[in-house]
């Protein structure tokens, strides 16, 4: 036996565009990880909450709405404050280039846009584990 | 005491998670069992349920209108949810929590998803180890969902002090479910989605069923109850049985029979396990198994002439005499 | 009479009859409609041999049942399918800008956006809302955003389409209230809500109540506008975000179909006529690249519903068995990558829409892969539309594509797949049920998991995303919304609940709780008191969901 990776995979905010969500969180299953999936409209508290009952060692976020400026630092910083600021952030979605400079300096570690192969999502995890 | 163990019986979310995750992982025996050594004096307080049934049977939504239950009642309740993991690459989606989410953000719930990581028997190998931790961390119930595929999750009755069988109409093959052994499974039945066709006529089956096993004077023994989870129907019904089927097992004795009964098994279970990895590592030394398999290859040796000479001597390496 | 002349007669018939009425009623655009080389252009060309029998059973004549070729008798030449540009964004002011854009640049109907705290019934102050105002649509809070967004624009002429669901009765309330301000009555408004909320649970997420009184307040609407909004599309039944959700084009046909039975069924229980409401259902699909299987979807698909309609539930008026629609380009299968490339696959999907015989069309922008449109991307879009209807040609004939082998035997193979969706959902007790054990989710996981596989494994060439990519340079020019708008439209909300009479908001809103509670109650009559005096969309649901609970999603992955 041994350590196994938890990856939560949640959508924050209020749209309901889960598919790129779930396909992540199944192809994740078949790269050999452990994925906890919660469905959509998490609030930021549910989702730390969850991240810690959990201990996941990632959590990847997706969100379709444009709300990722301001939902993505929130989630950030709420595990920071709970302690568990060693637990890795990522994010998908339809999200601008110019957007991911300033997210990657609020402590999200990757954002992957649309038609992002999933092999550069799980090197990303193998490499930052 | 170890400060994971400290942190686990302040009721520390963190330190809970964390030590969930060293139980699970079991690389590091050592701290492992040092941490339930110091939590076991605090265990005992809680009551554990299991619930279990076929996929599909609703056993997440209905656990999840339980839950309200509990909490209207100020309990602290434990979850573990229990999800198999690819035989093939080890993966597992872990999505029970989805259908409970709304108590995500209560304080006085914990969910947390288990994948059976090759274990067998609906739960996962560690879901023995993190009831003690949740019990010295002080939640009042901790309840155990299966993974739900039938007769083999003989193992959640012998972890919980009560167990569900949840069953839903229209799966097609009741009937067979019912024979093959699972209604042994249950103390409580529930029979959810009692607004579908056929849930009336799997009540009778299943009433049936229970007075060949029970002789039918004593069917009240194992409840029966109808639920909706989805209309949210017939749950403070389901609740109030679940809490006077307890009231029963804890006056009749058969809770601390239970209790006992699970002690053993855990007890054999710990030997066995330590005593496999003595065998494990005693056969493998000197590359031994290689040469006694070329042995009885080659005929010099019958296997349990072998084995028979060799055992005596294995055990006195272990200190078993 | 031998088949030749049974086929004769019924032409004769149809022409006499069917054709006669519409083009004695509105002649069609043009005296004479020819290709480029002058050659005059059949209105609707015909079969010259073969089975004449099976044909008149299977496609048979545009506007006569089973409707194959088309809901009316010249289609497109009698006038364009509308096009109806949908859009929405931050402030009631700046969609309202937007939307007398659109109509200056010739479009022909409105189509609303609404953002998602409006989509979930959540006012802009509540805490679900963070982040999420004014983002995918307009927010509205109040009625006084609704007469905002309409300043202006002449509700006795302008079309409206309304995306939304679960909260449609409060959002058309609004409306209503609206126009009888501009001094429109209610029997003059034309328009659409969307009003599907069985595919938000399978597919879209922007439920609220569970099933039961979801289906209630459905046909609260369907009662309320038969009575009083009579030219209201009353719900628009959408298979649209069920194929964004990943599903094949047969399961988006079989799904929504399969919702339109469950709401027939739900409006037939309350003791409604089939002919009372039938007529006023509405539908909205996708237009995918995949072209010709695109258009046999559009033709199967009316000739399924055509024929659920007549043999199942023994509609009279032949309007009761037309299914009319609303198409949406699929906005899946745009790329953020060399996205001037969407254009084309824009049009490809305009192509499919129009020769499938749709009655009216949003055509995508490039950039909705990246962004909100551009006022100058969403123009391309619709110039798109306007260069199908006038250059093209395939206006000028009904059903292009019939009597062709291949769309023919793909229109009977979709039919018979949809067929067997149908029937299976059936036997598992209706539609509600397959989407509470997750039957449907289950179905369309699977099917959008192998779709993505095959891209994964460059089985399935995506242009410039998985073959003749390039290296590129971040996009400019993207329309951003305004950061302070939270802000603002907290602040409207705030002044317009202290201006307001308390008193009687609170009346109303306790007047419609209490009818809430008795399920034989029509709810539409309360809540239009309740936004006349300004109670607020969050407070109107916040009661409904007192009374009916919220819904749990159920899915298996």
């Amino acid at each position: 036996m041994n350590k196994n990776i938890r990856i939560l995979i949640a959508k924050p905010g209020l749209d309901g565009h889960d598919r790129g969500a779930k396909y992540v969180a199944r192809a994740l299953k078949d790269a050999g990880y452990e994925v906890i999936y919660t469905g959509i409209r998490q609030t930021p508290e549910a989702i730390v909450k969850t991240a810690i009952q959990e201990d996941v060692d990632f959590v990847g976020l997706s969100l379709l709405s444009g709300a990722h400026n301001e939902l993505f630092p929130r989630i950030v910083n709420l595990l920071r404050e709970k302690g568990a600021g060693d637990i890795i952030v990522f994010g998908g979605g339809v999200i601008p280039e110019s957007d991911i400079p300033s997210l990657k300096e609020k402590g999200i570690r990757a954002i992957f846009t649309p038609g992002t192969p999933i092999k550069d999502i799980t090197d990303f995890i193998e490499t930052v584990k | 005491m170890q400060e994971l163990a400290r942190r686990v019986i302040k009721g520390d979310i963190r330190g809970i998670a964390k030590a969930i995750s060293l139980v699970e992982d079991g690389v590091e025996t050592v701290k492992k069992e040092a941490l339930i050594d110091s939590l076991y004096p605090h265990c005992g307080h809680a009551i554990i349920w299991g619930i279990t049934g076929p996929p599909g049977a609703g056993k997440s939504s209905l656990l999840d209108r339980l839950i309200e239950q509990l909490r209207q009642d100020k309990q602290k309740v434990a979850v573990i949810a229990v999800d198999p993991s690819s035989p093939f690459t080890g993966g597992a989606i872990l999505g029970d929590r989805l259908r409970m989410q709304k108590h995500a953000v209560d304080d006085a719930v914990f969910i947390r998803s288990m994948a059976s990581r090759g274990h067998l028997g609906g739960v996962a190998g560690a879901t023995g180890d993190a009831i003690k931790i949740f019990d010295a961390a002080g939640y009042d119930h901790i309840i155990i969902e299966t993974i739900g595929v039938g007769q083999t999750e003989i193992e959640v009755m012998e972890l919980s002090d009560i167990v569900l069988l949840v069953l839903v109409p229209g799966l097609g093959d009741e009937i067979q479910a019912l024979k093959a052994g699972v209604m042994e499974i249950g103390d409580i039945f529930i029979i959810n989605k009692k607004d579908h066709d056929g849930a009336d006529r799997l009540r009778t089956e299943v009433e049936y069923v229970l007075s060949l096993k029970n002789g039918a004077e004593n069917t009240t023994e194992h409840p029966i109850t109808m639920t909706s989870a989805t209309l949210n129907e017939g749950i403070a019904e389901a609740y109030s049985i679940i809490q006077s089927y307890y009231t029963t097992i804890l006056k009749n004795g058969n809770l601390a029979k239970k209790r006992k009964n699970r002690i053993e098994n855990e007890l054999k279970h710990i030997a066995l396990s330590k005593i496999k990895e003595s065998v494990d590592k005693f056969l493998n030394i000197d590359d031994r198994l290689d040469s006694w398999v070329e042995d009885v290859f080659q005929k010099k040796v019958s296997p349990y002439k072998l084995l028979n000479k060799k055992i005596n001597k294995f055990l006195q390496e272990i200190d078993w005499k | 009479m031998s088949k030749d002349e049974r086929f004769r007669q019924k032409k004769q018939e149809w022409e006499a009859g069917t054709l006669k009425k519409v083009i004695d009623r509105s002649p069609e655009r043009k005296a004479e409609f020819t290709t480029g080389s002058w050659l005059p252009s059949e209105r609707v060309a015909l079969p010259e041999s073969g089975d004449f029998d099976d044909y008149n059973e299977k496609i048979g004549f545009p506007g006569e049942y089973p409707f194959t070729r088309g809901v009316q008798p010249t289609m497109y030449r009698g006038r364009f399918w509308t096009m109806r540009q949908y859009a929405g964004f931050g402030t009631a002011e700046e969609s309202n800008e937007r939307y007398k854009y659109l109509l200056n640049q010739g479009q022909t109907g409105l189509s609303i956006a609404f953002d998602l705290p409006t989509q979930i019934g959540y006012d802009s102050d509540d805490p679900h809302a963070e982040g999420e105002i004014g983002k995918v649509g307009v927010a509205i809070d109040t009625i006084k955003d609704m007469e905002i967004l309409f300043d202006g624009i002449p509700m006795d002429k302008v079309s409206t389409s309304m995306t939304i669901n679960a909260p449609a009765a409060v959002l058309l309330a609004m409306y209503i209230a609206v126009a009888e301000k501009q001094g429109v009555p209610r029997s003059k408004l034309i328009g659409t809500i969307q009003n599907d909320i069985l595919k938000e649970y399978m597919a879209r997420g922007t439920y609220i109540f569970p099933p039961k009184p979801s289906l209630r307040l459905i046909t609260n609407i369907f009662e309320y506008c038969s009575a009083e909004v009579p030219k209201w599309n009353t719900i628009s039944i959408s298979g649209y975000h069920i194929r964004e959700a990943g599903s094949t084009a047969v399961q988006e046909v079989a799904f929504t179909l399969a919702d339109g039975i469950e709401y027939v069924n739900a409006a037939l229980k309350v003791g409604m006529d089939i002919d009372s409401f039938a007529g006023r259902l509405s539908f909205f699909f996708n237009a995918h690249s995949d072209l010709l299987e695109e258009v046999a979807k559009f033709r199967a698909a009316r000739r399924i519903w055509a024929k659920i309609m007549k043999e199942k539930f023994h509609a009279q008026k032949p309007k009761s068995m037309m299914l009319r629609f609303h198409t949406q380009t699929a906005g899946s299968t745009l790329t953020a990558q060399q996205p001037d490339n969407n254009i084309v696959r824009v049009a490809i999907q305009t192509l499919a829409a129009v020769m499938g015989g749709t009655q009216s069309l949003h055509t995508n922008s490039r950039d909705e892969a990246l962004s909100l449109p551009t006022e100058e991307s969403v123009r391309i879009a619709l110039r798109t539309q306007q260069i199908v209807a006038h250059e093209s040609g395939i206006t000028n004939t009904v059903d292009p594509l019939a009597g062709s082998f291949y769309v023919e035997n793909l229109t009977d193979k979709i039919e018979k797949e949809v067929w067997n969706y149908l029937n299976k959902i059936e036997g598992m007790g209706g539609m509600v049920h397959a989407i509470e054990n997750g039957y449907v989710q289950k179905e369309i996981q699977d099917a959008a998991y192998r779709y993505q596989q095959e891209v994964e494994r460059a089985e399935r060439i995506i242009v410039g995303v998985n073959k003749f990519t390039i290296k590129e340079n971040a996009p400019g020019g993207l329309l951003k919304v305004n950061p302070k708008l939270q802000e603002i439209q907290v602040e409207k909300l705030s002044r317009i609940k202290k201006q307001r009479n308390s008193d009687i908001v609170q009346n109303r809103l306790s007047a419609l709780g209490v009818a809430a509670k008795d399920p034989d109650k029509n709810l539409m009559p309360f809540i239009l008191d309740a936004v006349k005096d300004y109670a607020s969309l969050g407070e109107i649901c916040n009661v409904l969901r007192a009374e009916f609970g919220e819904y749990q999603e159920s899915i298996v992955l």
